[in-house]
């Protein structure tokens, strides 16, 4: 009996051998917002998440793909413990997705310690472009504060003289208007920062503004806010009056609801529905004909870079994670046809990039859509690099 | 000078929406001598049921009024299938049971209309500006909240001062047990105030749901200054409820316009942006603790309680 047990120890062991080398599965987390009114987004990385995989045919160089979504509830304490739950009981190979700058960080430690590589799809806290910056960390976005700053210049261009500042009182609020108060030349008159994410009526801030004098008025309300925004804008009678520049506040979710309240009001973006290169043009078409009646936003965009960034570094190394230090390289190159055109890191693992100016237009369907007009920077590193300790 | 108008009429048109969901929850509290937590839950109800309606009739009035009465319909079923059991009861059995009613309206709402939330549009005409003085224009909705606000607030002035319903409320804010002994049907007036009380939250629900959105947990937030305006007023008066929504409202609008200003004359302009929002916030419950220590029964008491 007791040789007969130790047999079939001893196969079980054998059996087990080859999977410890090998991997059977490729697993993924990916943490996004898929309650509440900003649910949209979530649902729109994890839409476009999951055509990079059907595109892939649901395999990583040959092995199967499983992906766990968790909802962070837009709370940075609970997007802290599902990044926990994925890391400690799912054993994720790769962690992707976040939103929200502050769920970032707040998320972040658990995944250095455990160095799970990370592949941010949105998320920019400008820490993380910096000091604290890893080796396992990766971006396919960019950081906070580039986009602003992409729009500083131009409202330059524009020969804009004095600006009023709105943005929420959280990480990537305080990022965004330091970004554009950084390459914009001429005066900030005023500043406002809200109560994220409770305070959705803006009355008090768009009365001050207009009270201000300002030539123009620079806002970042991402997702469900940015729709309250702009028509309180209107409604409040300064659309028309006061020019309004934006960075992530008029997207494919929140256009459909901002109506004409968005037309004419120009931002800066790294991904436009337009750019004319193969691989976008792919993303777009089959994200418009899997997903019937939704168009893909930059959050999309992003998050089907970030699934492509995993895939090429699998394929690299054939499938055998066990080896960080090669893993880390092959993520490096970033080998892989980018919905932006071409896509390289700098040292810090966030992408160098262009950024261009995006119009709202009525489209051939006579549908508002979103439109490339110029490109306003090329090759834009974002300005924490150097205090970066990775070279 | 129209800066500070503006923020006034801001301050205005919040206090008065307040004093909805305000005046509802110190009737029930004041004369059902009910603790409703689930209050904000038939706020959030309102708005649903507005961002629905308007959407089926294609017509924002119309689906504004359907979804009052709807409301109030959902507030007399809750207080004749739950609130019921609850009077008499211990003040803990209602914050307990009021706490499941919000959990168990919570996941009726993501089961019936999904977790995303909803938005309500406004028709052109409200949507647009209006000019109130030379040089000085304000959002048409905004005004129109206020109107509507102050009408029903006239509305329920007469109905509580000037009618038989209105003095049995009366009554049975300054002493319920009497009023039930005097042979008045104490059942169907307690239904009605519950009613009544729901209407005029799912009232305040969906006229923020166009300036905010309607989203699954809304209601609790302004539960808590709905509170906090029935603790200032004082439990079970509709005069203190108008009185401390109004201060609420201009404290919170005013505080957040002119406060981040003030602190930037004492602070570097770093800690002020960041403190300013979070201090500005806090100025309502300083309010609210100066008038418990001066004043514990509230600015305006309703009786022996």
């Amino acid at each position: 009996m007791r040789k007969a047990l130790l047999a079939a120890s001893a196969a079980v062991l054998l059996a087990a051998g080859p999977a410890v080398a090998q991997q059977k599965t490729i697993k993924i987390g990916f943490v996004s917002t898929f309650s509440g009114p900003t649910a949209g987004i979530g649902n729109d990385m994890r839409n476009s998440f999951e055509l990079a995989l059907d595109h892939m045919g649901r395999k990583m160089g040959g092995i199967p793909v499983e992906v766990i979504y968790e909802d962070d509830g837009l709370k940075p304490d609970v997007g802290k413990q599902k990044t926990e739950k994925l890391i400690e009981s799912d054993k994720v190979d790769f962690i992707s997705g976040y939103i929200w700058s502050n769920v970032m960080l707040a998320s972040l430690k658990p995944i250095v310690d455990s160095k799970t590589f990370l592949v941010i799809a949105n998320a920019g806290p400008s820490q993380i472009a910096g000091e604290l910056c890893s080796s396992t960390v990766f971006s396919t976005s960019w950081n906070n504060d580039q986009t602003p700053q992409a729009m500083g210049l131009y409202m330059n261009q524009k020969g804009v003289k004095s600006v009023f500042l709105i943005g929420p009182n959280y990480a990537a609020g305080k990022d965004m208007l330091a970004g554009v108060a950084s390459t914009f030349k001429g005066k900030v008159i005023g500043q406002e920062l809200t109560t994220w994410p409770s305070q959705l009526d803006f009355s008090a801030e768009l009365a001050k503004a207009k009270a201000s004098g300002a030539e123009a008025v620079f806002v970042f309300y991402p997702g469900a806010a940015g729709v309250q925004f702009l028509n309180q804008y209107a409604a409040a009678g300064l659309k028309g009056t006061i020019p309004l520049f934006t960075a992530f506040t008029i997207d494919e979710l929140s256009l459909p609801l901002q109506k004409e309240n968005a037309i004419g009001v120009t931002g800066a973006q790294e991904w436009v529905n337009d750019l004319p290169n193969e691989a976008n043009k792919k993303f777009v078409a089959d994200y418009r004909k899997k997903y019937t009646g939704l168009r893909p936003t930059f959050y999309g965009a992003q998050s089907y870079d970030a699934a492509q960034l995993i895939n090429s570094a699998v394929v690299a190394t054939k499938g055998d994670l066990s080896d960080k230090t090669k893993l880390q390289k092959a993520m490096e190159k970033a080998d892989f046809k980018s919905v932006r055109g071409g896509f390289k890191f700098g040292n810090n693992h966030v992408p160098i990039q262009n950024f261009y100016l995006q119009d709202v237009v009525k489209d051939a369907d006579g549908q508002l859509s979103l439109k490339t007009v110029a490109t306003i920077v090329k090759d834009n590193q974002d300005q924490h690099h150097d205090k970066c300790p990775m070279k | 000078m129209t800066l500070f108008i503006e923020q006034c009429l801001n301050g205005l048109q919040f206090g008065l929406l307040l004093f909805l969901l305000a005046a509802g929850l110190t009737l029930v509290f004041g004369i059902m001598d009910l603790v409703n937590l689930a209050h904000g839950s038939l706020y959030m109800i309102g708005a649903y049921f507005a961002a629905t309606f308007a959407a089926w009739t294609g017509s924002f009035v119309l689906g504004a009024v359907l979804a009052l009465a709807a409301t109030l319909l959902v507030g007399m079923a809750v207080e004749v299938i739950v609130m019921r059991r609850l009077y008499g009861r211990d003040h803990i059995d209602h914050v307990l049971a009021t706490f499941g009613l919000i959990l168990f309206f919570d996941e009726a709402v993501r089961l019936i209309w999904g977790p995303a939330g909803l938005s309500l549009s406004l028709p052109p005409w409200l949507s647009q500006p209006v000019q109130i003085l030379p040089g000085m224009n304000y959002s048409a909705y905004r005004l129109a909240v206020i109107v509507v606000t102050l009408a029903v607030a006239g509305f329920l002035y007469v109905l509580v001062m000037r009618t038989r319903i209105g003095m049995l409320i009366r009554a049975g804010a300054s002493n319920r047990e009497m009023v039930g002994a005097l042979g008045v049907n104490i059942k169907l007036l307690y239904t009605l105030v519950f009613g009544l009380g729901a209407a005029l939250a799912g009232l305040a629900g969906l006229m923020q749901a166009p300036i905010l959105t309607v989203q699954i947990g809304m209601g609790e937030n302004i539960l808590i200054l709905a509170f906090v305006i029935t603790v200032i007023g004082g439990i079970g008066s509709i005069r203190g409820a108008l009185v401390a929504a109004l201060l609420v409202g201009f404290i919170d609008t005013l505080g957040r316009a002119f406060f981040p200003d003030i602190l930037r004359m004492l602070l570097s302009k770093e800690a002020a942006a960041t403190a300013a929002p979070a201090l500005s916030s806090m100025l309502i419950y300083l309010l609210m603790a100066v008038v418990l220590v001066v004043k514990p029964e509230g600015l305006f008491s309703a009786g022996n309680k």
